[in-house]
């Protein structure tokens, strides 16, 4: 990087041996995919989550056990928010790369099945018929990035491809470049602001400020009839699942230690002989496909997809799920992502003018006195509580 | 009563003629004579028989009078250009009556003017009498109003004061008539102004461009070479057109020659002036993201705090301007011009304080975390924006510049530099210098650089590092306080205003590299310019996210930004 002194002045003024402070370490303990009592509580919050949509299906409404549309809603698009809060987990809380512009990552693989969504929907009012966006920029046909977006599983292959492409560009010139810290994170969060920026213009060609909206069917059904959404609603449910399982078993593997070799002392991965150069490339694309695969599931159930998507407010947010949660645990974002969310719905319908205080508030005191979120309290009172006992 | 009104009236016009003449010769006229001359004159107006007025106010023949009153529309046009061909204060004041309905005929076609105040004259004899019975008002229509406008604005060419020439030289240079070539002549003959003279020549110019005779239009085309004015291009470009049947407009090739040499040269005249207009506003542009982004060069860049609530600081530096203007004109309205100076120093502690109090609760305990202090100073920011919104409310709130500010200076023809954006590229530069002197030649910046350098020694030999942590934060966030009250006044001030500048100044401190301010100067000001030079091309937001990209890309070339400090580091 810069060029070696022989100044034997500089030589001595290096210490010899690192004196960094102690550094904390959130690994979790070391087992094959989670213990047994972890599978037993994943397994039964999954089922119970999975028998609303048919506790709305089946029960009339009014009927004591009847759960509304409106909570199957909010539930399928919390559920969206772990899977990415997951995702980000893998970068963050196993890595250590702090990411400020997964929005953008949620928000492309959101506009590539909008895109899908939108065709099908402009197909069924009519054989030629443009989405309205188009017709008030005058535009006579799809423009070149919009072609093959009516196959639907095309659609589906660039949910991963424009979230994956980009991150695997951004991220090859980034890491190769040795661009770490906070650096990085203020250098994504200049990207999602520029991507924001690119997607308001109505030139782009993705609907301008107001983005996608007014879906009427997916794959032929229905996008507002009950059933739809159940099926939307279950998919997110398994998705979120594997995504677990999946990074669960990544992050258990050899490949895993390595991740958390990265995110203690880069440095001495690289003097042991790894390059983390690819290590962190692959992560941080894992880690945008899964963001981008969530961001396509939260269209539909949504109902909009928009620029703001993308500012640099959403994405830091997302961030602040997992720091509640507690990052590098895996579950911990989920859990997170469930009580941010949960608490903004609340604050939203009844003190709507307080929200932001409260989101500041969790900001500052998940820091200066959670570092370790929700898991890692629970952790901690279990350790106390061990260790009375065994007193 | 109404006599006694009208005398008044014609006096004062009949001074302003005399002064006006005066002035136009007092360049060679000593100016000693002039009050003199003035007494004399006043003296003699003094002892003058009352009728005396009439003779000096040139009578309008009758003959010039009476087509006003014609039925045929086009007679009295050519009556109204003519009455303003006479270059009389009588006739300009027929003219203004007949503009606005106050010109009478009576049956015996008699025209009588009526003053602004109701006293009736005859403008042929300057006589006053009563109404008569059988006088009606003209009507006019709007073409004649137009006739009118015209004829009034030769009629300033001719008589009026400098400043009332020039407006109207301009204004009749707008659109080409040949009709009003025998009075722009007529005016370039007793023109002695060198700009007027300049600006007739060229209306002459754009007139004999079109005219009949290849030799006038020849030396119209090398006389239009001189122009700056955008408004000739088009009548430059007009004549170069060809007509459908495949002839030039203009059949002579010398002069379409000519033509084209007129118009390469105001074509580079006007790019020129494009250039220079980028030129200033990428650097104001520059100016203001250097103000926003110098707090942070100390608090990121010195300390390596990463303050997400920067731009909240600079807001509340621009709310602190709003409510010392608020006091201001509650208190002190006779000073609401000073108001901005008062403000300085409020915006400055202000947000100097707000600054140390966050330092000391919550940023102290996460010294060396750099992630968790963005995280935290995030949550801050939302924080101090819905704070802001409790206290103001979420509309913008109104910062006006104070009157030494408004209004913009032209530098040539057609780059206009306005006040308030020349101040704060002034007083950003002076920011700098403070900054550089606080850091550079103070006490605190000693203690600052030690303890930036090497927190442990610092504190062995007795810096109270952590003082100097607050005081530096303090002084950081002051510095954005000082860039806020440069905002409020160039744009809006609501409680979003600081959103709109983080990432932004991060970009530049960034850029610039990391602990050092020429870094931060010269890529904001390059920041801004690129910007700025980019803007035509793409449009404002395509400018933004070139700007970007470019610097993502910049980062990669050089990740310690463009001044790096260099060592040896594994890193």
């Amino acid at each position: 990087m810069s060029s070696p002194t022989h100044d034997p002045a500089v030589l001595a003024a290096i210490p010899v041996t690192p004196s960094r402070p102690p550094r904390e370490s959130f690994a979790p303990p070391r087992a094959r995919l989670f213990p047994p009592i972890v599978w037993t509580g994943v397994l039964v919050v999954a089922a119970l989550l999975a028998m609303l949509p048919l506790l709305n299906l089946v029960f009339p409404a009014g009927h004591a056990l009847h759960v509304s549309a409106f909570t199957i809603a909010l539930l399928g698009k919390f559920m969206c928010y772990a899977i990415a809060a997951l995702a980000l987990d893998l970068v963050w809380g196993y890595t250590g790369i702090l990411s400020l512009g997964h929005g953008l990552f949620f928000a492309l693989g959101g506009y590539a099945h909008g895109m899908y969504l939108m065709r099908a929907t402009a197909a069924a009012q009519g054989a030629d018929r443009l989405p309205d966006f188009m017709n008030f920029l005058d535009w006579k046909a799809y423009p070149w990035f919009w072609s093959f977006t009516d196959h639907f599983p095309y659609a589906m292959l660039l949910v991963v491809l424009a979230p994956g492409l980009l991150a695997l560009v951004f991220g090859f010139f980034a890491f190769r470049s040795r661009i770490k810290g906070v650096y990085f994170s203020i250098i994504t969060q200049a990207l999602t602001f520029a991507a924001m920026l690119l997607f308001f213009r109505n030139e782009t060609g993705f609907g301008g400020n107001n983005g996608f909206t007014d879906f009427r069917e997916i794959l032929g059904f229905s996008i507002t009839a009950p059933g739809t959404k159940a099926a939307l609603y279950l998919l997110t449910l398994g998705t979120l699942l594997g995504a677990l399982v999946f990074a669960r078993s990544l992050t258990q593997s050899k490949l895993g230690s390595v991740l958390t070799g990265i995110r203690d002392g880069e440095t001495r991965l690289m003097f042991v002989g790894y390059d983390p150069h690819w290590f962190k490339l692959f992560i941080w694309t894992v880690s945008a496909v899964l963001c981008g695969i969530a961001g396509a599931l939260y269209v539909p159930q949504v109902g909009i997809i928009n620029p703001g998507e993308m500012s640099p407010a959403n994405s830091i947010e997302m961030v602040i799920w997992v720091a509640t949660g507690g990052r590098g645990t895996l579950i911990g974002p989920i859990i997170g992502a469930g009580v941010v969310n949960g608490l903004k719905t609340w604050f939203t319908g009844v003190l709507p003018e307080f929200w932001l205080y409260a989101l500041g508030l969790i900001f500052v005191l998940v820091t200066l006195f959670l570092p370790r979120g929700i898991v890692g309290l629970v952790l901690m009172l279990r350790e106390r509580l061990q260790a009375r006992r065994a007193a | 009563m109404h006599f006694l009104f009208s005398l008044i009236r014609l006096f004062a016009r009949l001074m302003a003629v005399v002064s006006d003449a005066w002035r136009r010769r007092v360049s060679s006229a000593s100016g000693a004579l002039r009050p003199i001359a003035g007494l004399v004159l006043c003296a003699l107006l003094a002892v003058v028989p009352q009728h005396a007025h009439a003779a000096t106010a040139t009578p309008i023949p009758q003959t010039l009078l009476a087509p006003l009153a014609a039925d045929d529309t086009d007679e009295r046009l050519a009556g109204i250009a003519a009455l303003g061909e006479l270059a009389s204060p009588a006739a300009a004041a027929v003219l203004d009556a007949l503009g606005s309905d106050r010109l009478f005929a009576t049956e015996s076609g008699r025209i009588l003017i009526q003053d602004a105040q109701g006293a009736v004259s005859d403008p042929e004899t300057g006589e006053t009498l009563a109404l008569p019975d059988d006088a009606s008002s003209i009507s006019i229509n709007n073409r004649l109003r137009v006739g009118i406008a015209n004829a009034l604005a030769a009629q300033q060419i001719l008589t009026g004061d400098v400043a009332t020439r020039l407006a109207a030289v301009r204004s009749l240079q707008r659109d080409v008539d040949p009709e009003r070539a025998p009075l722009l002549r007529k005016a370039l003959e007793q023109e002695k102004d060198p700009q007027i003279t300049a600006l007739l020549r060229l209306a002459l110019a754009n007139i004999d461009l079109v005219s009949e005779d290849p030799a006038t239009r020849l030396s119209a085309a090398q006389a239009l070479a001189s122009a700056t004015d955008a408004g000739v291009k088009t009548v430059l470009a007009a004549r170069l057109l060809k007509q459908a049947d495949g002839s030039y407009v203009e059949p002579d090739a010398a002069v379409r020659a000519a033509v084209r040499v007129a118009l390469h040269r105001l074509d580079i005249h006007l790019s020129r002036i494009e250039w220079l207009g980028n030129l200033f506003y990428g650097a104001s542009l520059g100016s203001v993201l250097l103000l926003a982004a110098l707090g942070l060069a100390i608090t990121f860049g010195l300390m390596g705090i990463i303050n997400m609530a920067h731009g909240e600081l600079l807001m509340i530096g621009a709310y602190a301007t709003y409510v010392v203007q608020y006091l201001f004109r509650q208190f002190a309205p006779g000073f609401t011009d000073w108001y901005l100076l008062a403000a300085l120093p409020v915006a400055f502690a202000a947000s100097a304080l707000v600054g140390m109090a966050l330092e000391r609760s919550v940023i102290r305990w996460l010294y060396g975390r750099p992630l968790e202090t963005l995280l935290a100073t995030w949550g801050i920011s939302l924080i101090l924006m819905q704070g802001v919104r409790s206290l103001f409310g979420a509309q913008n709130v109104e910062v006006g510049n104070p009157s030494w500010m408004s209004g913009s200076m032209v530098v040539l023809d057609g780059l206009v530099l306005p006040y308030n954006r020349l101040v704060i590229i002034g007083f950003s530069l002076a920011v700098v210098v403070l900054v550089w002197v606080l850091l550079n030649r103070t006490r605190l910046g000693l203690f600052v650089r030690a303890v930036t350098q090497n927190r442990r020694m610092a504190s062995c030999v007795g810096v109270p590092t952590g003082r100097v942590d607050m005081l530096t934060f303090g002084l950081g966030s002051g510095i954005a306080g000082l860039g806020g009250v440069a905002l409020s006044q160039l744009g809006n001030v609501g409680p979003d205003l600081g959103q709109a500048y983080i990432v932004d100044s991060f970009m530049v401190v960034v850029l610039g590299g990391v602990g050092q301010l020429a870094g931060t100067v010269i890529a904001a000001i390059g920041l801004g310019e690129i910007n700025k030079f980019l803007e035509p091309y793409s449009g404002a937001v395509m400018a933004k996210i070139t700007i970007l990209v470019l610097i993502v890309l910049f980062i990669q070339k050089r990740p310690q930004g463009l001044f790096a400090l260099k060592g040896r580091s594994v890193e």
